[in-house]
Formats: structure tokens, sequence, C-alpha cells
């Protein structure tokens, strides 16, 4: 095996060009995915009505290949008039992805602050609203920390699936150059690396975060 | 004078059980009332529906005269009262519970001062002041910056009842507070409670503190699956003849406190 660095090095920007585009995938597929799962979370346990309907939203996102959920958004949504550009459907489809996980999380989350915390609050007068934001989220907050990062950490390497739909992300690009020039091997081994590294680099923020968290509360 | 709390033909349901079977309670202010009886008679649920924690399935409580939670409507229905009603009639209320309840990511004067900015509007630096006047009232001013876990059990539960206090309540509910403290520290958080008692402060107390019932309260109530059976002064409820429920409660569940009364 001949690894070409030239050729590599020919084609930096477009690698880098995936590279970017894989990063922006991620974080903002991450960003609105905690958002929604979060949303989904606290409608769930506080609108009775919506929780039946959300669980099962959330178990079939969470019990299909994340492939097939795309596959049916991108070619599937045509034929109900939804017909997104690649980068849009990879996007949303994602956010949706992440969105079951980590909403499953944050309801583990609400599940382990203790009632009688709440109550307190309830005592004193604090509104619906501010035991959610003063007591209930930061509480929870360095409980689910761990499982988020994790969760983060693990849908990196799911962006590499939106290749499938030709966004042209990090495994696309990379993919690309290998088949236009017969470095097949070459390039799914940069492409590892690549993903290996930023998982690396991920993981070590994520753990800086929780320990940042923790000194807030000490240990009992 | 209307009394402090009153409480009528309350009843509370869970499911198919009548946990609370019709309970009628006055408690004048100033009054020092204490709540016994065996475990599972309903003396949580009790406090908690007065302090509309639980919602009572039928009766209404009343706090200085004013209705929290249900009232009767025109029609003399019971009748659901808005939030924002709740949320001032109850304001009257402090409540300190059994397992403390303190915040794990708030400091002890961040437990103390939280309701007071959030809820009451003062500014940061009187909030503080005040949360630090009330840690000190329970003896606790140089802990203000620790966390609930770097304390006690007896000095959570007294950061609890100065988070309670610092809302100045008219009147507090004390749910078995110091059930969950080792022996050794249920002196400082009942001396706390004896302070407050001598301070004039309204105070509905569930306890198996036997000894702290004889000797700080002036009614002592006894409850017993789910009915209010006793009802007078510590003389007339402990004094002889003895109720037979009473006595058989005394020794089945209090040897300790039934040593004290013999
Ligand atoms: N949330 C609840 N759901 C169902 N049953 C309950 C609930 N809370 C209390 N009970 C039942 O009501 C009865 C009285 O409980 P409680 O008021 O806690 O008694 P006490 O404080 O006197 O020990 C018990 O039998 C208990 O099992
Ligand atoms: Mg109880």
């Amino acid at each position: 095996m001949s690894f070409d660095i030239g050729l590599i090095w020919s084609r930096m920007p477009d690698i880098l060009g995936g590279f970017g585009l894989t990063l922006v995938i991620w974080l903002v597929g991450c960003l609105a995915g905690i958002a929604l799962g979060f949303l989904v979370a606290v409608l769930r346990r506080n609108v009775a009505g919506l929780n039946i309907p959300l669980a099962a939203w959330m178990e079939v996102t969470r019990g299909t290949p994340f492939l097939i959920q795309l596959f049916l958004l991108y070619f599937g949504g045509p034929f109900i008039g939804l017909s997104l550009e690649p980068i849009t459907a990879g996007l949303l489809g994602f956010t949706l992805y992440g969105a079951a996980y980590f909403s499953e999380i944050f309801r583990a989350g609400f599940a382990a602050v203790p009632r009688g915390h709440i109550e307190a609050g309830e005592c004193l007068g604090l509104s619906q609203g501010q035991i959610m934001r003063r007591i209930i989220v930061p509480e929870m907050a360095v409980l689910v920390l761990p499982a988020l990062v994790n969760m983060i950490v693990l849908l990196l390497k799911e962006t590499a699936v939106l290749s499938i739909i030709t966004v042209p992300e990090l495994t696309m690009m990379i993919s690309a150059i290998g088949s236009e020039n017969f470095v097949f091997v070459e390039s799914l081994f940069l492409l590892a690396l690549f993903y290996w590294a930023m998982v690396e680099i991920a993981g070590w923020l994520g753990r800086q975060a929780e320990v940042k968290l923790a000194s807030f509360r000490p240990a009992t | 004078m209307t009394a402090a709390v009153i409480v009528k033909a309350l009843r509370k349901s869970f499911g198919a059980t009548e946990v609370l079977r019709g309970i009628d309670l006055e408690v004048a202010a100033g009054d020092v009332t204490c709540i016994i009886g065996p475990s599972g008679s309903g003396k949580s649920t009790l406090l908690r529906c007065i302090a509309f924690l639980d919602q009572a399935t039928d009766g209404y409580v009343f706090v200085q005269g004013e209705p929290l939670g249900f009232a009767p409507d025109a029609s003399g229905a019971r009748a659901r009262l808005p939030d924002a009603r709740v949320r001032d009639v109850r304001a009257k209320i402090g409540m300190v519970f059994q397992q403390f309840n303190l915040w794990p990511h708030r400091t002890a004067l961040g437990n103390v001062t939280e309701a007071l900015t959030t809820v009451r509007g003062i500014a940061p630096a009187e909030a503080r002041e005040r949360g630090l006047a009330q840690l000190r009232k329970v003896g606790l001013a140089a802990h203000a910056d620790h966390f609930p876990a770097q304390l006690s059990g007896g000095q959570q539960q007294r950061v609890a009842i100065a988070r309670a206090l610092a809302l100045e309540p008219q009147i507090m509910l004390f749910d078995e507070p110091t059930s969950s403290l080792d022996p050794e520290l249920t002196g400082e958080v009942l001396n706390v409670m004896r302070a407050l008692a001598s301070e004039g402060m309204t105070m509905i107390v569930v306890s198996h503190e036997i000894g702290f019932a004889a000797s700080v309260a002036n009614r002592i109530v006894f409850l017993d699956g789910g009915k209010l059976l006793l009802n007078g002064t510590p003389k007339e409820v402990f004094g002889q003849p003895r109720h037979p429920r009473l006595e058989q409660f005394l020794e089945t569940y209090l040897d300790r406190g039934a040593a004290i009364l013999a």
C-alpha cells in the first residue's frame, strides 16, 4: 500500500470542506436535537395527552436504523410534498434522530430529581417555570451530563451516514477521492483517523465540562 | 379572632383507600399543635393537605380565614381556586420536611435566599442580609457558603427551617423534622423549634418526640386510622385515664416516650 501524500495534499480544500460540513451538521444537529429532546421530555412530563404519542414517536425513532430514516425522509419525502436538499434533509433527519435519544436522557434526568425538592419550591411560592429553571434543570444537569456527552460523541460518528444521501460531508468527500483515484484503503484509513481524532477531542471537552460542573456540587 | 388554621371535614383518598376520613381541626394563633399517631395513620397526608401539596378529596382548609386550594362557590359547591390565589395563601405557610429537601446545587445561603429573590423580587444584596440573619437565628451563619452535602443532617434541617422562615410565614408546618436524624442530632433541631415556639410562632408539628410534644405543645392531636381520635392539652391527652388506643400506641411505637410520661 503506497500512501500518496501528494494526492491527499492536492485535494485538501475538498477534504477540509467536508470536514467543516461534518462539524457544522454535528454541532447544529446536536444543539437542535438537545433543544427538541428537552422540549419533548418537558411536554411528556407536563401535558398528559402528549405523553403517549410522543413516547411512540421516540420509540420508533430509536428502534429503527438511522440510515432507513434518512432514506424515508429524503426519497420518501417528495411523495408527501416534502422535497428537501440533501443537506437540509440530512440535518433534519440527524436532529430528529438525536432528539429521540436526548429526550430519553432528559426524561431519566427529570425522574431523578426528588419530588420533595420540587415540593419545597412549591411551598416557597416558586412558579412552575421558576421550579424548572432554578431547581430541576440545574439539579439534573449534573446527573445527565455524562450521558449527554456520550450521546453527542456517538452522534459524531452517525454523521457519516449522511454521505448516503449525497451530503458532501467528510465521508462523502474522502470516499470520492478514494474511488476516483483507486486508493480505497488509504482513504478509508484516513477517514477513520479523522473521526477517531474528533471523537477523542470531543470526549476530552466533555470530560472538562463534567469536571467543571461537578465542582458546583461537592461529592456526598 | 379567626383561628390560624381551620380544617373542615377534610377527606383524602388515594385510589380506593380513604386515608383521611373526615378531619376537623382548629389551630389558634400562637398555638403549638403536635400531631401524633401510628405510622400510616395519615399524619403526613393531613399536613400535606393543609399545605396543599396533596389535594384533599373533600372538605376545606382555611388559613387565617382564607380558603387554601378549594372554596365553596356561590352555589355552595366545592371549587378549585386559581393557582395565583393558592400561591398567595400558601405564602402564609412554611413547611419543613422529614427529608430536609434542600436543593443540593445551592449553598445554605442560596437555599435560604432563593425565594426571596425569585418570588419576592428582593435585590440580591438585601436578600443576602436577610438570609444571613435567618441562618444566624438557627446558628449556622458560619456555614452560609456550605453546600448541603457538606452539612450534617441536623445542620441541613436547620437550614431548611431558616429557608422556610425567610419568607416570614405566619404558620410553620413540620413533618417529622427529626425522624431522619441520628439521635444525637435531634436536640439541635428541637432547640430551634423550641425557640420558635417561645417567640409565638403558630406551629403544627408531626413528631414522634413525645418529650417535645409534652413540654412544648399546648395541643396534642392523636390521629388513628385517618380519624382524629383525641384533641386536647398534653395533660388531657397524656394524663390518666388514657384512651386505650393511645396507650397501645405509646407502648407499641414509643417505649422511650412512654417512659417520659410514666
Ligand atoms: N401518594 C400516595 N399514594 C398512595 N397512598 C399513599 C400516598 N401517600 C400516602 N399514602 C397512604 O396513606 C396512608 C397514610 O400515609 P401517611 O399520611 O404518610 O401516614 P403517616 O405520616 O401517619 O405515617 C398510608 O397507608 C400510605 O400508604
Ligand atoms: Mg409520615
